[in-house]
């Protein structure tokens, strides 16, 4: 029994189709308790009502970094052991992650307008998730500008693992260029910079229902991948018959 | 390796070449910049350090597609790939050839350009010395998109999607190496942090264009 196993299509297949409505069903669950949980929490002494965005944008931009995470992970095993279904699972990952950057963005500009006054600021965390999203625009218009797949998979590949070294470079250089105005981490282990107990539950059950979210959407993804990796080969041998 | 070198130099020094092309737009930038943000000399010498640098990557990254492009198109990449010469190799010397095309003379003309947007006079030698110690990257990191991209029909749009968020760090350390020189502080840190930069594409992004210059003429 070991994970390689599931790089063999058929098997990938059955086990996700298997598991995928439960990973649904915790996804819906968990993210709609947790925003409505979210919802319902007081208001902050300071920050009103706006303390609220917090449920929406720290997972969001907490999965953005991780799914590029994911995808480094994949594209090592694919360009290490040229397991299809690896390649696969990266491509199917990148929209996913440039949407969950997308909403941190988002999310963060509405929340910054009353705060800090401003709907952007040219901040390090800010700036280097402005740039990661460019990695994954150049990432998914790679996939989609080369035409042989295993090509494309090599090429992206090993665009992953650079833009992997130039976001991390990216992040501690935009530290030095600008002092930054965003708040330090949301979660501590030390007792006296976590928030209170009223936020965090609520944001750690968000937190889990967008994990559950982004590995829905990836299963769901990656399938649809593999059964149009199926149609093309069908329709290749039609041809050639 | 020096018959490789000599040969690009050639090819990029001949007419029809592209050599002075990088310069040429590097003026025009220069020039469009105080016609969009008024001639008035406070604000130019104020942005020109961010403005030079950003001039001198873009007018790099106008000649990059030029790297590979024509040798793969009437095949000689194909024998440089199978000569004796590793690819890395061979993708070390394409970039050090494009460096002394466009870098290098970027770097060196690069304080006539100031003078142009009114760069504050103790500001020239880190300007000079940013280009030198930064541009070497720009090229690494531009042999690398460039090898992605080569197999592609309209590549050099993609090209210029997938490098220039890998040049951020060298742009950040660079203008703040020539903003600190301007302002009279040390511009040490940041020019040490460039040099890293230059380093470590120079040690690593040969593999990586070679891997991508594999799969495209696979």
């Amino acid at each position: 029994m070991s994970i390689w196993e599931y790089a063999n299509p058929v098997k990938f297949m059955r086990v996700s189709g298997a598991i995928l409505p439960w990973v649904v069903a915790g996804a819906a669950l968990c993210t709609v308790a947790g925003l409505v949980w979210g919802f319902l929490t007081p208001q902050d002494y300071k920050q009103g009502a706006t303390v609220k965005i917090i449920f929406l944008h720290v997972p969001a931009a907490l999965m953005a970094i991780n799914i590029w995470l994911m995808m480094l992970v994949t594209s090592l095993i694919w360009l290490v052991r040229r397991h299809h279904v690896s390649a696969l699972a990266a491509k199917a990952a990148a929209p996913v992650g440039a949407v969950m950057t997308l909403i941190a963005l988002i999310t963060g500009a509405i929340w910054g307008q009353p705060m800090w006054g401003t709907w952007w600021e040219w901040d390090p965390r800010l700036t280097s998730f402005l740039i990661l999203f460019l990695f994954y625009l150049g990432y998914m218009a790679l996939w989609a500008a080369v035409e042989d797949p295993d090509s494309a998979a090599d090429l992206t590949g090993v665009l992953c693992l650079v833009g992997s070294v130039f976001a991390l470079l990216s992040r501690y250089a935009v530290n030095f260029w600008n002092q930054g105005l965003h708040q330090g981490a949301s979660l501590s282990l030390a007792p006296g910079e976590r928030m209170s107990a009223v936020y965090r539950y609520p944001l750690y059950l968000t937190m889990l229902g967008f994990f559950l979210l982004f590995l829905a959407l990836l299963l769901i993804r990656t399938r649809t991948e593999i059964r149009r990796r199926r149609l093309a080969a069908l329709l290749a041998r039609e041809n050639r018959a | 390796m020096k018959a490789l070198l000599i040969r690009d130099l050639r090819l990029a020094t001949r007419a029809g070449g592209g050599f002075g092309l990088a310069l040429a737009f590097f003026l025009i930038v220069c020039t469009l910049v105080p016609f969009g943000v008024g001639p008035e000399g406070g604000t130019l010498s104020r942005i020109a350090p961010g403005i030079l640098w950003v001039g001198a990557l873009l007018s790099c990254l106008l000649s990059l597609d030029r790297i590979f492009a024509l040798d793969f198109e009437d095949g000689s990449l194909d024998l440089l790939a199978t000569a004796p010469l590793p690819l890395e190799g061979t993708v070390a010397i394409k970039a050090l050839a494009h460096w002394l095309v466009t870098g290098l003379p970027l770097a060196l003309s690069a304080p006539v350009f100031g003078l142009l947007l009114h760069l504050p006079g103790p500001a020239y030698p880190w300007l000079v010395a940013s280009l030198i110690l930064g541009t070497p990257a720009l090229s690494m990191l531009g042999a690398f998109g460039a090898a992605v991209t080569v197999g592609l029909r309209r590549g050099g749009l993609l090209l210029s999607l997938l490098v220039l968020p890998l040049y951020v760090p060298t742009l950040i350390f660079g203008a703040e190496a020539v903003r600190r020189g301007a302002a009279g502080a040390d511009p040490g840190a940041p020019l040490v942090f460039l040099a890293a930069i230059t380093l470590a594409t120079l040690a690593l992004a040969p593999f990586a264009a070679a891997a991508a210059l594999r799969v495209n003429l696979r």
